[in-house]
């Protein structure tokens, strides 16, 4: 019986350790937004209500343990009912559970107002990305894990944000109440960013509103939270927050950067243009499945190189990328690549790894495809 | 591991509750194999699930140790994702429907029957059937893992899309492995019904029945309940899957998040069908060794009712993030903070019943106080979990899988395990090895704790669940719960030991094994012959101090 007090006695002092312990990342993020603050605030609350509960529970238990030992001459009483303590320990954590729920409910109310945002971001969840959707502004990107393989095999040392970097993150001002409309064009994804206490499943055929006013400028990272599907491990989240001037003109800069590559469908590429490009968004937006090399994860993603159907039919390859093969997890990029984009890697994929086509698939031809 | 079997010619009955048995007009059993095919016996069949469970707990035990050496450091070393995605979904189908609850129905066969006076179980050749649909269902789950794009790969809550549209092609196996486990489920829970409202010993009320026959009586109504449920939502699954219907998909006007209500309609009331039967047990052991009745026996019996009935309300619990409005999240919310209380009754009246005992730390009394105290551990952390703002925090991350392995491991397996250690003098006549027994408990807790506990830190840091490499700051806390997870597991080999050595020999135990004990399983011969009770013992209420007080 000594080792087990010893063992309490342990665990008691690693409560105790806790406090000391929360920035150190053994904690929930205080965060950077009021209602994380809250949050944070009310699951410290229950925390503290649990170790006193625990302590008085556990404090009476191990006392009889000690005390009414056989080994020290304990003579075994023979109550077995009491209705006025059993009426008092069913009615005072009824009463403690109020106390809780009353602090819950107002922040939950607080959680759920999405009205009067100034701003509204459209979030996509697919398999394994994320796409981010300036509503009303024009602009719309993906953002994908840059992570590179040899990391994670382990064959080169592992950088500062291993697995937490992405090529495109999230670009959004502070003090502004920005809402989430959140949906997946595939499985169910949960976009989380533990600083802005957001957490929010992205449902195929619903829109989830969420939202957020930082207060901080910064980098945020998080993760997808539900699984969903091969590579659910590797779909990160990176938020920059911004200044608000800051903010405005990088959404114009952006607006630039669209409508200039909207010109861009109009005019003949070259073949070497087009590769380079369509390997840059292979990497971002193919590679999870049908892997780096196009050597795919067969069954449920084909390989690439070498795919005799692929390299037979260009109509079919384009129809394919452009909206998708119905039942299976391949989908339809018709929405979220731009024409450029499509031609770009349609014409990699046909020329990578030995495919060899000499095929340049124009972003024209794509544009003309798509209005079908 | 099988109980002492007597031998064929009529056996000697040795106390007034088993005299005047009726041994002579049994034939001898068919020989070999086909005695456990064919076998009608309660005690035999009892045995079967609880060997059958052991060693589904191993294959499951091995599936988590592949998941927490992949996770031993960062970066992809052992397994891919694929695989790997299928490893902590195997881990969690096999505890949960081939591990755990067919342990507590092994208990339940072995011991109801002792218990209330009864000479078997109501309906014998129903349980054989029962017990033998288990290893078909999981030899087809666990063939999967070999079938062309591997085993279930989308969590043991199979959530569609995930597992529609997207799964493997074995998904339909799954499926009809999972239907054929549930109809054991409801073949078993039929069984227990009938057994305890019509076979008790004469003069046996219902509030007389030991806690074990209460929890396990209200268990098997959940299952009743929920596992035509579960059918459904499989089999709308397989519509899906193979007949072009659309429940679960939005492209075809279907809805996923139905897929989750329907599911945790029957799961979370699949998770207290996990944990009555185990407060059943902790309520016998308890006063056994506290030499003590239990207090208050029938805030017992209605405290688990309560959770039980509770248990229909609560399951939106799970969905905090999916969207809910408003209303559902406060309503669920409040239900479920409201399961604290009835459970809170709980581990007063186990404390309250330790409290002026006359208390001796037997192998099963340790599990069961260290069953309390964790089981707690995990209560709290669940009292956390449904403050729903928080859990927009909590939810899928490590603090999950924290909180649910410290209801379910130093939960219900250490409940199970303090069961074991109790009854195995009564199923072998011998006395598990004590030196040995306190060792398989220290390094199991020590185990238990090492692995779980460090997940809580894991997830309040930001840890998604079901994640099979992840960000450098997590390094720390999984190299713990790896070295814990292996500790623990290495430390079941010791458990299996003492049930080996206590089969072949060790102390013998009296008909009594436990000075404390009060049941009537204790008023027949250990080992308990294969027949016992065939004429009813007389029970009586009050007036023996040897027997349960009401």
């Amino acid at each position: 019986m000594r080792t087990l007090f010893v063992w309490m006695a342990g665990c008691l002092t690693g409560l105790a350790s806790v406090p000391a312990a929360v920035a150190n990342g053994w904690n929930m993020p205080v965060g950077v937004t009021d209602l994380s603050r809250e949050i944070h605030t009310l699951h410290m609350t229950i925390f503290w209500i649990c170790v006193i509960i625990g302590v008085i529970v556990f404090g009476v238990m191990f006392y009889s343990l000690f005390k009414f030992r056989r080994s020290r001459g304990a003579k075994a009483a023979n109550f077995h009912e009491n209705t006025t303590v059993e009426v008092l320990w069913t009615a005072v954590p009824l009463l403690i559970l109020v106390g809780m729920a009353v602090p819950a409910t107002a922040t939950l109310k607080k959680m759920y107002d999405t009205s009067d945002a100034e701003l509204d971001v459209m979030i996509i969840g697919q398999q394994f990305r994320w796409r981010y959707e300036y509503l009303g502004e024009d602009v719309a990107f993906n953002s994908s894990l840059t992570t590179p393989t040899a990391q994670i095999r382990g064959d080169e040392p592992k950088g500062e944000h291993y697995l937490l970097e992405v090529d495109n993150p999230l670009v959004l001002p502070i003090n502004r109440k920005v809402r989430f409309l959140m949906t997946s064009d595939d499985v169910i994804h949960s976009w989380w960013v533990p600083d802005f206490a957001v957490k929010q499943d992205t449902i195929p055929g619903f829109i989830n509103e969420n939202w957020v006013r930082i207060n901080e400028p910064g980098i945020y990272r998080g993760q997808c939270a539900e699984l969903c599907g091969m590579n659910h491990g590797f779909m990160p989240i990176v938020v920059h927050a911004m200044e608000e001037e800051e903010f405005d003109a990088w959404l114009v800069e952006q607006q630039e950067a669209a409508e200039q590559e909207a010109m861009g469908v109009d005019r003949e590429w070259a073949l070497d243009e087009l590769m380079e490009r369509g390997e840059a968004v292979y990497a971002s937006v193919c590679a999870t499945c049908h892997q780096a090399e196009g050597q795919g994860n067969p069954p449920a993603f084909p390989g690439l190189a070498g795919n005799q159907r692929l390299i037979d039919d260009p109509a079919w390859h384009l129809d394919v990328i452009v909206d998708g093969v119905s039942g299976s997890a391949m989908p339809a990029f018709r929405s979220t690549l731009n024409p450029v984009e499509i031609a770009a890697v349609t014409t990699w994929t046909r020329n990578a790894w030995g495919n060899d086509t000499g095929d340049a698939v124009q972003p024209a031809e794509v544009a003309e495809q798509l209005t079908r | 591991m099988a109980p002492k079997l007597p031998p064929h010619h009529p056996v000697e009955q040795s106390t007034s509750a088993t005299a005047g048995g009726q041994a002579s007009v049994h034939h001898a059993p068919p020989p070999g194999i086909l005695r456990w095919l064919l076998t009608t016996n309660h005690k035999e069949i009892g045995s079967l699930y609880l060997i059958f469970s052991l060693i589904m707990f191993f294959i499951g035990g091995i599936f988590a140790l592949v998941v927490r050496a992949e996770l031993f450091q960062p970066g992809m070393q052992l397994v891919n994702p694929e695989f790997f995605n299928q490893m902590t979904t195997m881990h969690g189908l096999i505890m949960v429907f081939a591990a755990v609850m067919p342990a507590f129905t092994g208990l339940a066969n072995w011991m109801i029957p002792l218990q209330i006076g009864a000479p078997d179980m109501a309906l014998p050749r129903l349980n054989n059937f029962s017990f033998w649909l288990l290893p078909v269902a999981f030899l087809l789950l666990l063939s999967t893992l070999l079938m062309p794009g591997g085993g279930p790969n989308f969590g043991w809550t199979f959530y569609a899309p995930l597992s529609t549209t997207y799964a493997p092609p074995s998904t339909t196996f799954f499926i009809l492995s999972l239907h054929i486990a549930g109809i054991s489920s409801i073949l078993g829970a039929i069984n227990i019904i009938a057994t305890i409202i019509n076979m008790r010993a004469p003069g046996m009320r219902m509030m007389d029945m030991p806690l074990f026959c209460w929890t396990w009586l209200i268990t098997a109504f959940l299952l009743i309940a929920v596992m035509p449920v579960l059918a459904g939502v499989i089999t709308m699954m397989l519509m899906d899957i193979n007949f072009g219907t659309h429940f679960f998909n939005a492209a075809g006007g279907g809805d996923p998040v139905l897929f989750q209500h329907l599911f945790w309609f029957f799961g979370h009331p699949e998770v207290y069908i996990m944990i009555l039967p185990a407060f059943g047990i902790v309520s016998a052991i308890i006063p056994t060794f506290a030499r003590k009745p239990l207090f208050g026996y029938a805030s017992m019996v209605y405290a688990t009712a309560a959770i039980a009935i509770l248990s229909f309300f609560v399951w939106a619990h799970h969905m905090f993030v999916v969207g809910l409005p408003l209303a559902a999240e406060l309503f669920f919310m409040y239900t479920t903070m409201l399961i604290a209380v009835p459970t809170g009754v709980k581990v007063f009246n186990w404390i309250t019943t330790l409290f002026r005992g006359s208390i001796t730390f037997e192998p099963p009394m340790l599990f069961a106080l260290a069953f309390v105290v964790l089981f707690t551990i995990g209560g709290f952390s669940g009292v956390m979990l449904a403050i729903a703002p928080a859990d927009f925090q909590y939810h899928d991350t490590y603090f999950v899988v924290a909180h649910f392995h410290y209801v379910l491991v130093p939960g219900a397996v250490f409940a199970i395990m303090a069961g074991v250690y109790y009854w195995l003098p009564k199923w072998t006549g011998h006395y598990p090895n004590v030196k040995l027994a306190q060792w398989h408990f220290w390094l199991s807790v020590v185990g238990v704790n090492l692995t779980f506990f460090p997940m809580h830190f894991a997830g309040l840091a930001g840890m998604p669940r079901r994640i099979p490499d992840y960000a450098l700051q997590f390094a720390d806390f999984n190299l713990v719960s790896s070295l814990g997870a292996f500790m623990f597991g290495a430390s079941q080999l010791v458990f299996v030991a003492v049930v080996i050595l206590c089969v072949r020999g060790g102390e013998r135990a009296p008909a009594k094994a436990w000075e404390g004990a009060t049941d009537l399983e204790w008023s027949v011969p250990s080992p308990a012959p294969l027949h016992t009770f065939e004429t009813p013992p007389t029970f009586r209420r009050h007036d023996a101090a040897d027997l349960p007080a009401p």
